[in-house]
C-alpha cells in the first residue's frame, strides 16, 4: 500500500452526503458500474464523466455522512478514484470504504490549499506533496491495515473460510 | 323512428332534435375531465401550439391527480406541479389525493343526460348515471377545452337486455368480463353498449360503474345504463339534479340485441394478457401469485372492499403474497374507516393504501417485478401493464382476489 | 473503573472493562437487513464462501423501502431475501409491516443491553431502550451474517443533560434538532451521545426514539438512554437489577457534556439543506409550502400522529398544499385507526399512505420538484433526498408541521 502515485485532483466541499455521492434513486442499479454515471449528480451531474481512474478527491470536513449505503464507497472505487483526502470522514462511510479497499486519508490542511485539476504526489502512509509542500499524513489502525491489505473484507472473510 | 340514448344525448349537446349513428355532430361538453396522466402535455400543447390561448369555461373543467399520488419521480412531481399551477391560475377546479378520477366523477359531478369528456378511457364509466362518457386524447381534449365544443361521429347501439339476477357469489365484476369474453376485445368498437331490462334493478350502483367502466375494453365509445331509482336515489345522496333523464325509445335502432339472464353468470377470470382472455375462474385454480390487487376506478368501491373484508375477516394474507387494498376515493376510505374494513384487512396483513389508481396504472405504487403474477380488479392486463414487460396480470372480482391472496394462488372465495 | 452508559453495554458484551479507544469483537445480539440492501449482502455473503448464517433467530429482514414498490426491479429485491430466508431458515421476515427501525423494537427483538447491527445508518434508533446499536455496510452485515461478530472502537461519550419541562410547542424533535445544531453533523463523529436529566425522564420511549434516530446526524455512532420502567414496560421485560445496572457510573468520564434547561427550548427547523443548519421556526416564518411530511422511523409514531391530529382536528389544511401522513409501522396504523387519529387527519384532508419509509426515502411516497419546498418529521435534508436538488426540503416537529399544513406557510403551533 506504499506506493507513491500522482493523481489529479477533483475538490469537493465539507458535509459531502451520501445522498449526493449516490442518491437513493439509483441505490438498487443492478451493478456498481450501472450506478457509475449518477455519482455526485444532485451537486455536480458532471463530475462522473470527468473523472478519469487515477484520479483523487480532495474534500472538507465530514466526508460521506449520512446513510450506511455502501454503494457510496464501492461508487467511488468504480469510478477509479485513487484515494480521497478529508479532513474528516462520517464513521459508516469510513468503515466501508475500508472495507471496500477504498484509500482513505484524512489531513486538515490539503483542502485549504489545492486547486482543481492540479496533481499531487501521494505516498500512503507518509505524505502528500503538492505545489511545493509537503503534508505529512498518518497511517491507519492495524486491524483495518489488515483489511485494506487482504484486499477488503470479502477476501479477508475468503481466507478465514480457507477460500 | 325512435333514437337510442346515446342519440338522445348527442343531440342534447349537438342542440338538434334528432341524430342518428353514423351522423357527424358538433357538440357542447357538460365537462372535460383530466387527469395526471396526460395534462401535462395537454397544458403545453395550450401554452405552445395555440395562437392566444384561452378556456372557453374553466367551470367545466375538472382535473384529478390520482395516477401517481404521492409521485414517485421528480419528473412525476413536475408534471402534478405543472398541473396545480395551472388549475389555480385559471380557477380550474383540481383534486388532489382525494381518489381515483372516475370514481371522484361519480361522487361529485357526473349528473344524467350530460356528455362528458375524459382525458382517460374509462370515462366511459359515466353511463352508470345516463351519463355519455367517452375517453379522448389530448388533442380532442384540448380543442374542447378552448372551444368548449368537439366533434362527435354517432355511435351506433349494441343493446343489451339483462334479466334475473346475480348468483351468491358472482359480481358485476364477473359480469362485465363475461360480456367482454363473450363479444371479444373489439366487439363494440365505436359503439355504445346500452344496459337495461329488469336485470339492471337488481344491479347497485357500485355493479353498475363497474360493467360501464370496462366496457371500453370492448372497444366500446361509451357505455350507458337506464336512470332508475338507483341511480336517481344515489344522485340525490350526492345533491345533484339531473340535466336530463334519456331513455330509449321502444323503436330506437340497434346494431344488435343482446338477452343476458344474470343467473347463467360464474366467477370468470381474465388470463395475460388480454381483458377478453375470459375463462371460468375455476380453470386458473392453483395458479401461484406474488401480488393481489384490489382497487381501482373498477373495482375499489365500499361495496369491493366489504366483499373483500368478508372473506378475509379472521384470516391472513398468504406469506409472500403482497395484498394491496386501495379504496377509490377518500369517501370510501373513510366509509371502509368507519365499518372496521380497513381494520379487517390491516390486522389481516394486507396493505392499505391512499386512494389512487396504483397498480392498475402500473407505473406508480405497487408495480410487479420480472416474472411476477398479479391477481387484480384493475381495469387491464395488457402485457406490462402493471410493472414489468415480463409479468402476468390476471383479472377477477374483488371476492376471487381476495380468497386467492390468502391462498397465495387462484381460487375462489367458495374453495377456501 | 467508572463507566458511561456505552462502555457498560460494550464492556457486558465482551466480558470485560472497556475504555474509549480499546478495538474489541463484539458479540451481535441482532442483526437487521433492509430491502434495499438485501441483494447486495447476500450477494457479498456468498462471496466471502460460508455455508450457513452463524444464527438464524438472530437475523431480522424487513421490507419497508421499497413498499409499495415503485420501480419494477424493486420486487427483486424481496424475492432474493425471501430465498436468501428461506435458504438459511431465517423466520424473522418483515415483509409488509413498517419500517425497520420502528419494528426492531416494536416486535420485541432489541432490548436493554443488547447489541446491534443493521444496513441503514438510522439503525442508532435503539438506543432509545439502552442497546447498543449502529448502520454498517453491507459488505460488514455479510460478515456479522456468517461469524455474529464484528470489530468496532469503543467511542467516547458526549453527555447531553436536559432538566424541566418543555414548552407546549416543543417536543423531542426539535431537542435532538437544536442539539445537533450545537455539536454541527460531524461534532459527534465516533461519539456516543448519551442522554439524560429529568425531561428524558419525562418522555415517553416514543420521543426517545426520536433523539436516538437521529444521534447519526451528529455523525455519532450511537445515541443511549439508560433503559427506565417505561422502556421495561415498551419492550415487555420486567425492570430487574440487570435492567437498572444499565446506568452510567457517576463519576463516569465525558469526552463532553453539555446541559440544557428544557424550558428554553423553541421550535426549529433544519433549513436546506444540512441537518445542522438549524434555526428557530419563527426565523423562517411565513416561507410558503407544498407539502408537509408527518412520517418516517424518525417521527411516525402514534404521538406524532395525535399531536398532528389534535391541531388538524376539525380543520382543512391549506388550498394546494398536499399532507402526506405515512404511519411508521403497521401497528401504529391500527391504534391510529381504532383511535380515530386517521380519521381527524383524513378529514384535514391528508392523504394517509401505507407504512414504510415512504418519502423519506425518496423512491416514492411524495416526492417533489425544482422549486418545490416541504416541511417534513423525518430526519434528512440533504440535497436531492426528495425529488431534485432544487427541492428545499425543512425537518421540523410533527407539532409545527401539522400547524404549517395548516397554515401553508412555516408557522409554529400556538
Amino acid at each position: 500500500m506504499n506506493q507513491t502515485f500522482e493523481a489529479k485532483i477533483w475538490v469537493l466541499g465539507d458535509d459531502i452526503d451520501t445522498d449526493i455521492i449516490l442518491p437513493t434513486e439509483y441505490l438498487a442499479l443492478k451493478t456498481v458500474d450501472d450506478m457509475k454515471p449518477y455519482a455526485f449528480s444532485p451537486l455536480r451531474p458532471e463530475l462522473a464523466g470527468m473523472i478519469k481512474p487515477g484520479d483523487m478527491i480532495v474534500a472538507g470536513k465530514n466526508f460521506g455522512c449520512g446513510s450506511s449505503r455502501e454503494q457510496a464507497p464501492e461508487v467511488v472505487k468504480a469510478l477509479g478514484i485513487s484515494c480521497i483526502v478529508a479532513k474528516s470522514y462520517a464513521r459508516i462511510f469510513f468503515r466501508n470504504a475500508i472495507n471496500n479497499g477504498l484509500l482513505l486519508i484524512e489531513n486538515s490542511e490539503l483542502h485549504d490549499a489545492v486547486t482543481e485539476g492540479d496533481t499531487a504526489k501521494v505516498t500512503p502512509g507518509e505524505q502528500i506533496e503538492y505545489n511545493g509542500k509537503i503534508y505529512k499524513i498518518e497511517s491507519l489502525p492495524d486491524n483495518l491495515m489488515e483489511i485494506l491489505d487482504a484486499g477488503g473484507l470479502v477476501n479477508a472473510m475468503r481466507k478465514k473460510n480457507g477460500l | 323512428m325512435g333514437m337510442t340514448m346515446a342519440e338522445k344525448i348527442i343531440a342534447l349537446a349537438a342542440g338538434v332534435k334528432e341524430t342518428r349513428a353514423g351522423d357527424i355532430e358538433t357538440v357542447t361538453l357538460d365537462k372535460l375531465m383530466s387527469n395526471d396522466g396526460t395534462t401535462h402535455l395537454t397544458i403545453d400543447m395550450f401554452n405552445n401550439k395555440i395562437k392566444n390561448p384561452r378556456i372557453a369555461d374553466p367551470g367545466k373543467l375538472i382535473w384529478i391527480v390520482d395516477h401517481n399520488i404521492p409521485a414517485d419521480s421528480p419528473k412525476t412531481a413536475a408534471s402534478q406541479k405543472k398541473m396545480r399551477d395551472f388549475a389555480k391560475e385559471h380557477g380550474i377546479k383540481f383534486y388532489e389525493g382525494e381518489g381515483v378520477c372516475h370514481q371522484v366523477m361519480m361522487e361529485n359531478h357526473v349528473r344524467p343526460g350530460e356528455l362528458i369528456f375524459g382525458a382517460d378511457s374509462h370515462t366511459c364509466a359515466y353511463g352508470a348515471l345516463g351519463a355519455f362518457g367517452t375517453g379522448v386524447g389530448c388533442t380532442d381534449y384540448l380543442y374542447a377545452m378552448v372551444t368548449g365544443q368537439s366533434w362527435l361521429l354517432v355511435p351506433e347501439t349494441i343493446r343489451f337486455n339483462l334479466k334475473g339476477r346475480l348468483n351468491d357469489g358472482v359480481y358485476a365484476r364477473d359480469l362485465i368480463l363475461w360480456i367482454i369474453g363473450r363479444i371479444s376485445a373489439n366487439g363494440a368498437n365505436y359503439k355504445a353498449m346500452e344496459f337495461g331490462g329488469e336485470g339492471l334493478k337488481t344491479l347497485n350502483m357500485a355493479d353498475r360503474i363497474s360493467v360501464c367502466n370496462l366496457c371500453v375494453e370492448a372497444g366500446a365509445k361509451t357505455a350507458l345504463m337506464e336512470v332508475d331509482d338507483i341511480a336517481l336515489g344515489y344522485l340525490r345522496e350526492h345533491g345533484r339534479e339531473p340535466k336530463a333523464i334519456v331513455k330509449s325509445d321502444d323503436d330506437a335502432v340497434y346494431s344488435e340485441v343482446i338477452d343476458i339472464d344474470l343467473s347463467e353468470v360464474i366467477p370468470v377470470v381474465a388470463k395475460p394478457h388480454f381483458v377478453d382472455s375470459v375463462v371460468p375462474a375455476k380453470e386458473c385454480l392453483g395458479i401461484h401469485i406474488d401480488e393481489a390487487f384490489l382497487g381501482s376506478c373498477n373495482n375499489g368501491r365500499i361495496e369491493d372492499l366489504r366483499a373483500g373484508a368478508e372473506i378475509i375477516k379472521g384470516k391472513k394474507v398468504a406469506p409472500k403474497v403482497r395484498f394491496l387494498v386501495v379504496p377509490a376515493s377518500r369517501a370510501v376510505y373513510k366509509q371502509a374507516l368507519k365499518e372496521g374494513i380497513l381494520e379487517t384487512f390491516m390486522e389481516a396483513g394486507a396493505i392499505i393504501m391512499n386512494p389512487n389508481c396504483s397498480v392498475c396504472w402500473g407505473a406508480c405504487q405497487g408495480v410487479i417485478g420480472e416474472g411476477e403474477t398479479l391477481i387484480s380488479t384493475g381495469t387491464r392486463n395488457f402485457k406490462g401493464r402493471a410493472g414489468h414487460k415480463d409479468s402476468f396480470v390476471y383479472l377477477a372480482s374483488a371476492a376471487t382476489v381476495t380468497a386467492s391472496a390468502i391462498k397465495g394462488e387462484i381460487t375462489t372465495a367458495d374453495m377456501l | 473503573m467508572a463507566h458511561t452508559l456505552i462502555e457498560k453495554i460494550i464492556g457486558n458484551n465482551v466480558n470485560k472493562d472497556v475504555k474509549p479507544g480499546n478495538i474489541v469483537t463484539v458479540n451481535v445480539d441482532w442483526c437487521m437487513v433492509d430491502d434495499i440492501m438485501a441483494p447486495f449482502t447476500i450477494k457479498k455473503f456468498e462471496e466471502m464462501g460460508f455455508s450457513k448464517v452463524w444464527d438464524p433467530d438472530k437475523i431480522v429482514l424487513i421490507y419497508d423501502h421499497f413498499l409499495p414498490a415503485t420501480q419494477t426491479d424493486d420486487s427483486r429485491h424481496f424475492r432474493e431475501a425471501d430465498a436468501f430466508a428461506d435458504k438459511y431458515g431465517i423466520k424473522n421476515v418483515h415483509r409488509t409491516d413498517g419500517i425497520c427501525h420502528q419494528l426492531m423494537t416494536e416486535a420485541g427483538y432489541v432490548k436493554p443491553g443488547d447489541i446491534a447491527f443493521g444496513t441503514d445508518s438510522h439503525t442508532v434508533t435503539y438506543g432509545c431502550v439502552g442497546a447498543f446499536s449502529t448502520g454498517i455496510g453491507y459488505t460488514e452485515m455479510a460478515g456479522i451474517l456468517g461469524t455474529g461478530q464484528l470489530w468496532i472502537k469503543v467511542p467516547e461519550t458526549i453527555r447531553v443533560n436536559i432538566n424541566g419541562k418543555l414548552p407546549d410547542n416543543v417536543t423531542s424533535k426539535d431537542v435532538i434538532l437544536r442539539i445537533i445544531g450545537d455539536l454541527t453533523a460531524s461534532g459527534a463523529t465516533y461519539m456516543a451521545l448519551e442522554f439524560s436529566g429529568d425531561t428524558i425522564d419525562a418522555m415517553s420511549v416514543s420521543s426517545r426514539m426520536t433523539m436516538a434516530n437521529m444521534a447519526v446526524e451528529a455523525g455519532a455512532k450511537c445515541g443511549v438512554f439508560a433503559p427506565d420502567e417505561k422502556t421495561c414496560e415498551y419492550c415487555g421485560i420486567a425492570y430487574d437489577d440487570k435492567v437498572k445496572s444499565l446506568r452510567p457510573d457517576p463519576d463516569a468520564v465525558y469526552a463532553k457534556v453539555m446541559e440544557y434547561k428544557a424550558e428554553e427550548f423553541v421550535p426549529v427547523t433544519a433549513c436546506p439543506s444540512l441537518v445542522d443548519n438549524i434555526k428557530p421556526v419563527s426565523e423562517v416564518k411565513g416561507t410558503k409550502v407544498d407539502q408537509v411530511f408527518l412520517g418516517s422511523c424518525t417521527n411516525g409514531r402514534l404521538e406524532d400522529l395525535q399531536a398532528a391530529a389534535e391541531i388538524l382536528k376539525g380543520k382543512h389544511i391549506a388550498p394546494y398544499l398536499k399532507m402526506i401522513v405515512t404511519p411508521a409501522s403497521r401497528k401504529i396504523y391500527l391504534e391510529a385507526l381504532k383511535d380515530g387519529t386517521l380519521d381527524i387527519l383524513s378529514d384535514a384532508g391528508a392523504i394517509i399512505t401505507t407504512p414504510g419509509c415512504g418519502l423519506c426515502c425518496g423512491r416514492g411516497g411524495g416526492i417533489l420538484s425544482d422549486g418545490e419546498t416541504v416541511v417534513a418529521t423525518n430526519n434528512r435534508n440533504f440535497l436531492g433526498r426528495m425529488g431534485t436538488s432544487k427541492v428545499n426540503i425543512y425537518l421540523a416537529s410533527p407539532k409545527t408541521a401539522a400547524a404549517t399544513a395548516l397554515k401553508g406557510e412555516i408557522t409554529e403551533m400556538e
